[in-house]
């Protein structure tokens, strides 16, 4: 592996993170009313370390990333508030020609259909040469020089004759592997890769994964997953932040996620999705959500999955709840940590149920995790 | 699906008497050439020299990667495409010579379910006629009859029967989901061949729907043909699952023995490639990692067509390779009714290995953390399932099976873990 021109990403000063964004809310103000996209969404990311953000088709997480980078169409869209600072600077203020910089040079995305992504009436290669010219002055000669590295970086082979095709001429995991030496060309510090292996065979989706996390590895960037399978998130994240109607419902590391979930909501996910790593519930019926996700332009008072779940009381109607953290963990979720430990043990058969009274749990819950 | 300890039965389905019978069945689609006089220049192997059971009341599955001919296969059973060899047998009878006619009866008992409910719905049609086209098309029912019918079929899918009137645009994926499986329903099929019903739902939304595939088939007494790339998705729902590979089958199982007694390495490669929904899992197993792309099906690799990308035999390329790439393998019997098609089959309990299966009653897996406690053992997963069927089946098979022996010696050897 040749990394010439390559160098890795300059490392962040301790105690600051790479990407910090607070409170990002944006809504789209429609002919029909307004939808609220995103409401209240923080998370942070570190070099070298990947966030992976899950939800249900509009649940947020696209446009969360997408209004980051400045790619919500402004009208309809705007931002409500929240900040996303990267490197001292909040993107969310920045101008169109500052974004465009920053955008491919410094945070790189990569897509779920290669082959939209891609300009069919173009070569692989000039689209790689583009990109890099148009951020910095090197000649067409080393431009090519440079692409046809990073195509041998990501595992296409013979990349001096492959950088002539024309996408189509790729299948579907070699254009994803071209849309991944494209989002590479400029050495980001970020990788946001939007559901990049929804559309490809399971076999082809471990070695664009195993590629995604080799490549982390020797380069240090620091990558944003957006993704509904579950399966890819305990593959590869470090961190997982679960969204729901525009909100977070939870956000900690892959153990407390699949282990110890502590929103119903999370619970619903896990419960649906075939426990086949175990001989015995294989077979299991599936826990499932009833009804569907809400229309994000009318999302419920108080906690917006109250009218799906199987555990909510009065207050879960009217009261948003806020996010609750301990330790590493956060949820909103208005149950306390007893009732949390019941349902989850009832639901999914992760846990023990509480021994404790519930009084003196309940009193004990501030502090204490399950 | 009464037994399991003895191996044999159990990748044979209740019942017992086949309601599809397929033989060498093979549909090539040919490459043409030329604007006015159109010269064949090549074929694609689609499906090729398939043989297969389906037997009433049971769920075969039937997976692999795109292009391997599983859609193909569906739809030739169904004769949406005419067979280019090979019989098909529907209740005994050869379906495959029939002209469009004679098949005609014979499509009320066999319906499909596509994989996008948003392109397999008419969008000028109200949902009730959708579901109550089919009564017409057979001439079962109309007026009154028809209506009280539609409304019956919707209720049973979970549709709300008050919104017969609406069309497909205003409802969500999963419901138009429901209103396939209710037209598929509507005449009463024995067979649905089910293609990737649920690949373009969410996950909460896929749940739905399996389940409700569930309860119809023990209401009504239905045989699916499931057909999916998510082998995870096929495991669940599947009593017996066959594996494509290129137009071939090359390993045919019940579910259990497909993923813990592996013996085909594509399988093999298809389960360690499943993401696991588990982190401690995900980390401790190893990926086998397949090279390249699944090869044309114009020009198909001689001898055992996975053999260029297969890791059993590259392993030992002197010995193995002029086996492979020569004798083509045939679909033998490994134990009792599982089937693979290999020289060089995995050892059992491979699967396990691979894909970091928990066995019951055996070693610790690499999944359970201290704060998962036997709590996940019978009388809570039971208690939540409901009392549905699925509960007293596996009930059922959990009490088949005598607790000491059989469990222990099918602890894992090597947790994946401990590598």
């Amino acid at each position: 592996m040749t990394e010439a021109q390559i160098e890795t990403a300059p490392a962040t000063p301790p105690g600051e993170h790479l990407l910090d964004v607070t409170d990002l809310a944006v809504s789209f103000f429609t002919d029909t009313g307004v939808v609220t996209a995103v409401d209240g969404v923080s998370f942070s990311l570190d070099a070298g370390r990947t966030l992976a953000i899950v939800g249900e088709s509009g649940s947020g997480k696209t446009v969360s990333t997408q209004a980051m980078m400045g790619l919500i169409p402004k009208p309809p869209g705007r931002i409500m508030g929240g900040t996303a600072y990267f490197r001292g600077r909040d993107l969310l203020t920045l101008s169109k020609d500052e974004m465009r910089r920053i955008r491919g040079s410094e945070i790189a995305m990569i897509f779920q259909e290669p082959l939209t992504a891609l300009n069919p009436v173009h070569r692989i290669g000039n689209q790689i040469i583009e990109m890099i010219r148009s951020h910095e002055e090197i000649s067409k000669k080393e431009a090519k020089q440079r692409a046809i590295e990073l195509l041998k970086i990501v595992g296409i082979p013979q990349p001096d004759q492959r950088v002539d095709n024309y996408p189509h001429e790729f299948s579907g995991g070699m254009r994803q592997r071209a849309m991944i030496a494209m989002a590479l060309a400029l050495n980001p510090a970020i990788l946001i890769a939007d559901e990049p292996t929804t559309a490809l065979d399971v076999t082809v989706q471990a070695q664009i994964l195993e590629l995604l996390k080799g490549l982390q590895e020797e380069f240090g960037m620091g990558l944003i997953m957006i993704t509904h399978d579950l399966g890819v998130v305990a593959q590869i994240a470090d961190e997982i932040l679960v969204m729901y109607a525009g909100r977070m419902v939870e956000r900690g590391d892959p153990e407390d996620i699949f282990y110890r979930p502590q929103h119903p909501y999370a619970w619903g996910l896990l419960g649906s999705i075939p426990r086949v790593l175990d001989e015995e519930l294989a077979e299991e019926r599936l826990i499932n959500i009833p009804g569907m996700p809400p229309s994000l332009q009318r999302v419920p008072a108080g906690c917006p999955f109250h009218p799906r779940c199987t555990f909510r009381f009065e207050p879960c109607d009217t009261e948003r709840p806020e996010l609750l953290r301990r330790g590493d963990h956060e949820d909103a979720c208005l149950l306390d940590q007893v009732a949390k430990q019941a349902g989850r043990a009832e639901l999914l058969g992760i846990g023990e149920a509480p021994k404790a009274k519930p009084s003196r749990a309940v009193a004990k819950k501030a502090g204490t995790r399950s | 699906m009464t037994d399991v300890v003895s191996r044999p039965e159990s990748a044979r389905p209740r019942g017992g008497t086949p309601l599809v019978e397929v033989q060498n069945l093979k549909k090539y689609f040919p490459i043409l050439e030329g604007i006015v006089f159109k010269k064949e220049v090549g074929r694609v192997h689609a499906v090729d020299d398939v043989s297969f059971d389906i037997y009433e009341g049971e769920t075969l599955g039937l997976v692999g990667e795109t292009g391997c001919g599983k859609t193909t296969t569906g739809r030739v059973i169904l004769r949406l495409l005419n067979p280019t060899a090979g019989t098909i047998r529907f209740e005994g009878r050869d379906i495959s010579k029939l002209d469009p006619r004679e098949l005609r009866p014979l499509r009320r008992k066999m319906q499909i379910i596509f994989q996008d409910p948003f392109a397999s719905l008419d969008p000028r049609m109200t949902v009730g006629s959708i579901i109550g086209e089919p009564l017409d098309i057979h001439r079962l029912a109309d007026g009154e009859k028809k209506f009280r019918r539609t409304q019956e079929l919707m209720e049973m899918v979970g549709l709300n029967p008050d919104r017969h009137n609406r069309y497909p645009h205003e409802f969500s994926g999963g419901m138009r989901q429901r209103v396939g499986v209710a037209r598929a329903l509507a005449v009463e099929p024995k067979l649905i061949v089910c293609d990737e019903p649920v690949s373009a739902l969410d996950v909460s939304i896929q749940a739905q729907i399996l389940n409700l595939l569930d309860d119809l088939q023990k209401e009504l007494g239905l045989t699916y043909l499931f057909i999916a790339h998510d082998l995870s998705v096929v495991r669940h729902v599947s009593d017996r699952v066959a594996v494509m590979y290129l137009g071939k089958i090359v390993e045919i199982a019940s579910g259990r023995d497909l993923y813990i007694d592996t013996r085909h390495p594509y399988t093999g490669a298809l389960l360690s490639a499943i993401p696991k929904a588990d982190p401690v899992v995900a980390r401790a197993t190893r990926r086998i990692l397949l090279t390249g792309d699944v090869p044309s099906p114009v020009n198909p690799p001689s001898g055992c067509r996975f053999h260029p990308r297969c890791p059993v035999a590259n392993e030992r390329p002197e010995e193995r390779l002029p086996v492979c790439s020569t004798q083509e393998p045939a679909l033998e019997s490994i134990e009792g009714a599982h089937v693979a098609a290999c020289h060089f089959p995995l050892p059992p309990k491979a699967g396990a290995e691979i894909s970091g299966v928990h066995l019951s009653g055996g070693a610790p897996s690499p999944g359970k953390t201290p704060d998962k406690t036997p709590g996940k053992t019978p009388g809570k997963t039971r208690a939540r399932s409901g009392g549905g069927a699925t509960a007293t089946r596996a009930a059922g098979k959990r009490a088949a099976k005598p607790a000491g022996k059989t469990t222990a010696s099918r602890a894992r050897k090597t947790p994946p873990g401990a590598r």
